[in-house]
C-alpha cells in the first residue's frame, strides 16, 4: 500500500526540552488516523514539522513521498493545515479570506469561484461569508480553518484538534465532515477527545512525552486491555459481606465497591463470569439489581499506558 | 506562473487588510496636510523672494536663484524625505511582525508560497501604499503649473527620487519588522536605522579621507540629493537598488531562519 506520511526517527528539542522523542510511524493513502495524547505530549509539535512549519532536530518526515525539509514547497502544495487553535486575519471577510487562501494555494482562478463555494457549504459559511473574521464566533473561525485546509483538495490533511471549542451540534457536523473524506484524504488528526477519535478514525497512535506509546487500531486498543471482562453489579446487601463473596468466586481478579451498592468485578483470566456470579449472588441470598459487562474503553487505554509510562 | 499568484495574492491580501484598517487614512492625512503645508510655504517664499527680485532686476546672482525648482521642489523634498523617517515605520512595522504575534503565519507559512513571493507581495503592497500618498502631493503642482511654468521633466526625476528613497526605507522597516513580534519594536529598530543611515553622512567632516568618503557613500541623504536638483546620476540610482535588494534579502534570510530556530 502506498504511504503518505513517513515519518522516520523524527525529534524536536527545544532548548533542554525533547519535545519529540525520535518517532517513527507511517499513514497509508486513504487512512484516518488518531493522534492522542495529553497536553504537552508533543502532537502540536510533531504535527507543526509535517506541515513544515517547523524543522525537525534530527530524522525525516515524507509527504506524499516529498521530503518536509528539503522539498517543503512541494509538500505544502499536497497538504491542508489547520492549526491548533487557528488564527486568521481579522481585519478580512469570510470570503475575502478565502479568495486568499485559494489563491495562495494555487487553484486556478477559472476554478476559484466553485472551488471556494464548495468548502464554504462544506463547512456551513454561507451566512456568514460577508461577515469580518474578527467579528466570527470561535466555532465559525474553527469552521473557517478548516474550510481553507480543504480548498485545492489536498491529498492529506493534518487536522490540529478540529472540533475543539464547537459546541455539540457543530461537532458532530464536523466529524461528518471528517468522515466523508474517508478513502479520498489521507488524514491524521489530534485531539484529546477519545469517542471522537475511536469514532472517526482507523487507527489511533498514542504518544506521551514525545514518545509512541501505542499505534493501533481503537478496537485492539481496548482489546488488549482487557486482561479479561469487567463486570459492574448492583447488589442489595452489607457492603462487606457481598464483597467477600464475591471475591470468593473462582475467577474473579479484583472487587471494587463504589458506594451505594454497586460493584466492579475485573475477571483474572478470558472466562465469562456473568452466570457464575448471578448464581453466586442469587444462592447467597443477596437481592442482585443489576449486572452488565463493562468494555476497556479507549480512556482506560490511555490512561493505562500514561500512567504506566509515569510510574 | 504559480510564483506570480502567490505574489498578487499577498498583495491584494495585504492592500486589503491596509484599506480596512486607519493606519493607511492616519499617516496618509498627515503626509498630505505636513506635505500641503510645505508646499503652500514654499511658494509664498518664493513669490515673496520674487517680487524682491523684480524691485532690482538686473542682479544676475539672485535671478539665477529664480526658479520653482530651487525655491519650491527642492527644501520640499528635503522636507519629505525628513517626513519619511518618521512614516516609514509606521506603515511597514506591522508587515511580518503582526503574521508572528497573532500566529497568522502558521497558515502563511505552510502554504505553498516561496519566500520570495511573500516578500515581495508584502514589500510591494506597502509601496503601492506609498505611491499613492506620493501620487497625492502631485496635485499640488498641478495647481502651481497654473501659476507659473513648471519643468515636468526635473519634478519627474524629483519624484523618481522620492519614490527610490521610500522603497529603500520601506525596505528597511520590512527587514526590522521581521526581527521582532512586537510591532513597537520593529517600528523602534526601523525608524533608529533609518536616521543612523540619515546622518551617517555627517560624519565626513570629522573622519579622515576614505573612512569619511565611504559613510558618506552609505548615506541615504547624500544619494537622494541629486534627484532633488533634478540629476539623474547611475551611482544613485544603483545605491538605491542595491539598497533595496539588500533588505528585502536580509529579510529572505531572516524568514529561513525561522524554522530552524523556532
Amino acid at each position: 500500500m502506498e504511504m503518505m506520511i513517513e515519518v522516520q526517527d523524527l525529534s524536536k528539542v527545544y532548548g533542554p526540552l525533547q519535545a519529540v522523542n525520535h518517532i517513527d510511524f507511517q499513514v497509508a493513502a486513504g487512512e484516518i488516523v488518531g493522534f492522542l495524547g495529553p497536553n504537552g505530549a508533543g502532537k502540536t509539535t510533531t504535527l507543526k514539522m509535517l506541515a513544515g512549519f517547523l524543522a525537525p532536530t534530527s530524522g525525516t518526515a515524507r509527504i506524499n513521498g516529498f521530503d518536509c525539509v528539503s522539498q517543503s514547497l512541494e509538500v505544502r502544495r499536497s497538504l491542508g493545515y489547520l492549526p491548533e487553535n487557528v488564527s486568521i486575519y481579522p481585519d478580512l471577510t469570510v470570503s475575502q479570506f478565502l479568495k486568499f487562501a485559494a489563491r495562495a494555494k494555487g487553484v486556478e482562478a477559472k476554478a476559484e469561484a466553485g472551488e471556494i463555494h464548495r468548502v464554504m457549504a462544506a463547512c456551513g459559511l454561507e451566512d456568514v461569508k460577508g461577515k469580518l473574521v474578527a467579528a466570527l464566533s470561535k466555532g465559525y473561525r474553527q469552521r473557517l480553518g478548516l474550510a481553507q485546509a480543504l480548498l485545492h483538495q489536498p491529498p492529506v490533511l493534518i487536522l490540529d484538534e478540529p472540533t475543539i471549542g464547537l459546541d455539540p451540534s457543530q461537532i458532530v457536523e464536523i466529524r461528518s465532515l471528517i468522515k466523508n473524506l474517508e478513502g479520498s484524504h489521507t488524514v491524521i488528526l489530534s485531539s484529546h477527545i477519545l469517542p471522537e477519535v475511536s469514532q472517526l478514525c482507523h487507527r489511533v497512535i498514542i504518544i506521551n512525552r514525545g514518545q509512541i506509546v501505542a499505534s493501533d487500531t481503537p478496537e485492539n486498543l481496548s482489546r488488549q486491555m482487557g486482561h479479561g471482562a469487567r463486570i459492574s453489579l448492583t447488589v442489595k446487601g452489607p457492603e462487606a459481606q457481598v464483597t467477600a463473596a464475591l471475591q470468593g468466586l473462582p475467577g474473579v481478579g479484583r472487587v471494587d465497591s463504589r458506594g451505594e451498592g454497586r460493584y466492579l468485578v475485573e475477571g483474572g483470566n478470558g472466562k465469562d463470569l456473568r452466570p457464575d456470579l448471578a448464581r453466586l449472588l442469587v444462592q447467597q441470598g443477596f437481592d442482585l439489581l443489576e449486572l452488565k459487562s463493562q468494555e476497556f474503553s479507549l480512556e482506560d487505554v490511555f490512561l493505562n499506558l500514561v500512567t504506566e509510562e509515569e510510574s | 506562473m504559480k510564483n506570480l499568484s502567490g505574489f498578487t495574492a499577498l498583495l491584494k491580501k495585504e492592500l486589503t487588510i491596509y484599506f480596512a484598517g486607519p493606519i493607511f487614512y492616519i499617516t496618509g492625512f498627515f503626509f498630505l496636510v505636513l506635505a500641503g503645508y510645505f508646499f503652500y510655504t514654499n511658494v509664498l517664499y518664493y513669490g515673496l523672494i520674487s517680487l524682491q527680485a523684480a524691485q532690482q532686476a538686473g542682479n544676475p546672482q539672485v535671478a539665477a536663484q529664480m526658479n520653482p525648482q530651487m525655491l519650491v521642489y527642492r527644501p520640499l523634498y528635503q522636507v519629505l524625505a525628513i517626513i519619511l523617517i518618521f512614516l516609514v515605520p509606521l506603515l511597514t512595522m506591522r508587515l511580518l511582525a503582526e503574521e508572528k504575534r497573532s500566529g497568522t503565519w502558521e497558515l502563511l507559512f505552510t502554504y505553498p508560497l516561496s519566500d520570495w513571493s511573500i516578500i515581495l507581495g508584502k514589500f510591494g503592497a506597502v509601496l503601492l501604499v506609498y505611491l499613492i500618498f506620493l501620487a497625492f502631493t502631485l496635485s499640488f503642482s498641478v495647481a502651481f503649473s497654473f501659476m507659473t511654468p513648471v519643468d515636468w521633466g526635473a519634478l519627474g526625476v524629483g519624484y523618481l527620487g522620492m519614490a527610490l528613497l521610500g522603497a529603500s526605507c520601506l525596505a528597511l522597516g520590512l527587514f526590522a519588522s521581521s526581527l521582532t513580534e512586537n510591532q513597537i519594536i520593529a517600528g523602534v529598530v526601523g525608524f533608529a536605522l533609518l536616521l543612523l543611515l540619515w546622518i551617517i553622512g555627517w560624519v565626513q567632516e570629522l573622519a579622515s579621507g576614505g573612512l569619511g568618503q565611504a559613510m558618506q557613500f552609505l548615506s541615504l541623504l547624500d544619494h537622494y540629493e541629486n534627484f532633488t536638483k533634478g540629476v539623474i546620476n547611475t551611482r544613485d540610482l544603483v545605491y538605491s537598488v542595491s539598497f533595496i535588494f539588500f533588505f528585502l534579502f536580509l529579510t529572505k534570510r531572516q524568514l529561513e531562519s525561522r524554522r530552524w530556530r523556532a
